[in-house]
């Protein structure tokens, strides 16, 4: 299990925005260390959001999403007291989900 | 000199001081961007992380005897972290020091814990067991945000303090002769694009002092104050400074009384 997200959702005319951040090294395989061998990949391919239970957001991530990844998205819909579900899944299979509360 | 050489240097003038003026708008709208772009940052600090991991080391038992940091005195009483961070350094009477948030956090971890400084003192920053106390400062400092800096230099000891922070603020030394002043030491400087503080003066030293400590975006790291002070060090090409000496404390000392008034912003984020 991964390191805790904090997730913020807020509604607003009808539009939910959610703001996630979450914590991951999100190695890119290309960098060396100080022997020169080379830091294998490690990083968020996969994150998915629900609102509400239902699916509202799918990405497909590379190496190219920084350190300790921050995501704004909106939402058509959605309103205070529903529930946002995040989870990640990374390269080595392991993941993280956690919930919040739209205010 | 004749009318028409009077006259040409006059349109000289005239042209190098639009020029200047031009520059000087090109270098406000790069400000503009930079600040725009530290706005954006604000959003989504990856200190907050920290700060939970900071809380949980904080709650947690640990060392030989077992024991949490929470009956560490941060200067409120024994526990006390609300606003604590912003009346730091400060004399404290049961070590007959001023300390400032590190140097006392090694306290708690040998008096409370029980366990050893000297690997915290020794590593390098970021590593274990040191990067431990960046999270304890990203907490406990998130816990002073928003609470105006109250340092004051009233007993002896915190007022040697701050006379021997100011005398090493202007000391100039190493092999580029620099001292702190030499950059913070005047209004209106920067160093590539980024602006430097005025430190002697309450907004330039709030600057520094209510901003750290800091996540640093292009590192990926959360620097504690220690950290970004032996950073400096650093840069004026000095000798590196033991973690948590009194150097370090004077240091700190002699910036948080400048700032002292000012609202605590802590933890920060920077580019």
């Amino acid at each position: 299990m991964g390191n805790p997200m904090k997730i913020r959702a807020a509604s607003k005319d009808g539009v939910t925005e959610i703001k996630v951040l979450m914590s991951h090294e999100m190695e890119t395989g290309q960098r060396k260390d100080a022997n020169g061998a080379t830091i294998p990949a490690w990083f968020i391919n996969e994150v998915t959001a629900k609102l509400d239970g239902k699916t509202v957001m799918q990405a497909q991530w590379g190496p190219s999403i920084s350190k300790n990844p921050y995501l704004a998205f909106k939402v058509k819909g959605g309103k205070a007291g529903d529930k946002v579900t995040v989870t990640w899944v990374d390269n080595k299979g392991d993941t993280r989900t956690d919930e919040a509360m739209v205010t | 000199m004749d009318r028409v050489s009077m006259g040409l240097a006059a349109f000289l003038a005239a042209a190098a001081a639009a020029a200047t003026a031009a520059y000087a708008q090109q270098k406000d709208k790069a400000q503009e961007g930079i600040e725009a772009y530290r706005e954006a940052l604000q959003d989504g600090n990856p200190a907050e992380l920290f700060e939970a991991t900071g809380e949980e080391l904080w709650k947690t038992p640990a060392g030989p005897k077992n024991a949490s940091l929470e009956g560490c005195d941060l200067g409120l009483g024994a526990g006390v972290v609300k606003g604590a961070y912003a009346q730091l350094p400060r004399y404290f009477k049961d070590t007959d020091k001023v300390q400032d948030l590190e140097s006392r956090l090694l306290t708690c971890i040998s008096t409370l814990q029980g366990k050893d400084t000297k690997p915290y003192i020794d590593s390098a920053f970021g590593t274990p067991p040191k990067e431990e106390m960046n999270a304890l400062a990203a907490f406990l400092s998130g816990q002073a945000k928003g609470t105006p800096i109250d340092v004051t230099p009233k007993h002896p000891k915190e007022q040697a303090m701050y006379e021997l922070g100011k005398r090493m603020f202007y000391f100039q030394g190493g092999p580029y002769d620099f001292a702190c002043a030499t950059c913070h030491g005047q209004e209106g400087q920067r160093i590539r694009m980024q602006d430097l503080p005025y430190i002697p003066g309450n907004t330039g030293a709030a600057a520094g002092w209510s901003s750290w400590p800091a996540y640093r975006v292009s590192a990926g790291q959360m620097w504690s104050m220690q950290w970004r002070l032996n950073d400096c060090f650093r840069q004026q090409r000095f000798p590196e400074p033991v973690y948590a000496s009194d150097a370090t404390i004077a240091l700190s000392m002699y910036m948080a009384a400048t700032a002292s008034g000012a609202t605590m912003k802590t933890p920060g984020i920077k580019r």
